[in-house]
């Protein structure tokens, strides 16, 4: 038997290896999971990660691994691989453009999952991401149901204009009165 | 809602508490309410993969994956070891990153305000992928330690930044690998950010004759744990 690695926080400067940009080397994933190609509806995730006080946090990192848009997890086999990565920019925001994702096939609502590193964050954090149109499947959730209902709504991301195309804004807050609700996965 | 675990729970005695305040950016960004149980599904215990991303040997070869003209300065050093999980079950094909500062402590990163020379045969960044008995193995520059703002004269312990994946998305790991005999990590508040003397050794990576190469380099070993399967207590 062994025991667990302790985390450290990601720092201030994982760009260069993380989240290369024109510089660097090839990034191994980025905002990008999905384009016209990949079977599904095309979506955008637009969010900002802020503080305690409601500063932009504009070094953090966000990952998200998701379904397809059948439910299915993805196994390495398809193009759309299901992660991304994004770094925060100087105004503390990120975005994905991916697919949406089917509902899972145990039972639930379809949603997207995030980790969330920033410096000053010695463990990452764990998150969810639902869909506010998806109304009739998100009452039915557990995972959601389980949450205080005050704080569940830290959990949707809100479809930004219902006639327009799909773009979903989702605020991660790191701490204060709306501080994001973070699992124990 | 019952509460079904297949992997163990994270060992909140081996990782640091998440409001530190002697590490100062840990005040507005920790967390102040209880994290949320969340039964294990499919969301959590699948994982990206990254066998077919094209990552190369030389990606794991800091001192030549970014050279333009001339080599990369500083003390080479191999830094190599296990991926494990906590059954001591080796992790295969498995995506390991790292990051850290040149020689000089300084960092390619536009926000580095350190006052050190860059080396342009330098970029800090490597990556590889275990084999299938979990090893992985980097060869890079011995990176120098840097001063911070944290509080009057604080200066990092030399490190290296770690990023891996094991198979399921909860068991993502970022952590730092220090080196041994460091007098700076007794005044980090980073490293004794987690209270566990004992874990806090986990940290640290061992010299090691058997990696080290002669004529070439010195050798480090550092091994990493994992979220294991969650045992099972005996039914009495
Ligand atoms: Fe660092």
């Amino acid at each position: 038997m062994s025991s667990q690695t302790p985390s450290q926080t990601v720092g201030p400067f994982f760009s260069h290896a993380l989240t290369p940009g024109a510089t660097g080397h090839a990034p191994i994933a980025g905002r990008q999971l999905a384009d016209e190609r990949t079977p599904g509806t095309l979506i955008r995730i637009e969010g900002r990660v802020l503080d305690g006080v409601g500063h932009a946090v504009t070094d953090a990192l966000v990952e998200i691994w998701q379904a397809r848009h059948d439910g299915a997890y993805p196994d390495g086999s398809d193009a759309f691989r299901g992660f991304g990565r994004a770094s925060t920019d100087a105004d503390g925001r990120f975005w994905f453009q991916t697919v949406k994702p089917g509902a899972p096939p145990e039972n639930g609502a379809p949603h997207v999952n995030a980790a969330v590193f920033a410096r000053g964050m010695l463990n990452h954090a764990f998150t969810r991401i639902y869909f506010s149109d998806e109304q009739e499947e998100n009452s039915r959730d557990l995972v959601l149901a389980s949450v205080d209902p005050v704080r569940r709504k830290s959990l949707v991301a809100s479809l930004r204009d219902p006639a327009g195309p799909p773009v979903y804004d989702f605020e991660i807050c790191l701490q204060g009165v709306h501080e994001t609700v973070f699992f124990d996965a | 809602m019952t509460s079904k675990r297949i992997l163990s729970p994270r060992d909140w005695s081996s990782h640091p508490r998440q409001a530190h305040p002697e590490y100062k950016s840990t005040l507005l960004r920790s967390q102040r309410q209880p994290l949320v149980p969340l039964p294990q599904s499919l969301s959590e215990l699948t994982g990206p993969a990254f066998g077919h991303c094209g990552v190369t040997g030389l990606d794991a070869d800091l001192t030549r994956n970014a050279i333009r003209a001339g080599e990369a300065i500083g003390e080479r050093i191999v830094v190599a070891g296990r991926l494990l999980d906590e059954s001591g079950r080796a992790v295969p094909n498995a995506l390991i990153e790292v990051w850290q500062a040149n020689a000089a402590g300084r960092y390619v990163h536009s926000q580095d305000q350190h006052d050190a020379p860059l080396d342009p045969n330098f970029l800090g960044a490597g990556r590889a992928l275990t084999d299938s008995s979990g090893r992985y193995r980097f060869t890079t520059i011995r990176p120098g330690a840097y001063p911070w703002r944290n509080h009057p004269n604080a200066w990092r312990p030399a490190h290296i930044h770690f990023s891996v994946f094991g198979t399921a998305f909860i068991q993502r790991l970022v952590t730092q690998m220090y080196f041994p005999g460091d007098p700076l990590l007794a005044l980090d508040p980073i490293f004794n950010a987690t209270a566990d003397a004992t874990a806090r050794q986990r940290l640290v990576a061992a010299f090691s004759t058997e990696l080290t190469e002669p004529e070439w380099a010195l050798g480090f070993e550092f091994d990493i744990v994992l979220r294991g399967p969650q045992a099972t207590p005996l039914e009495s």
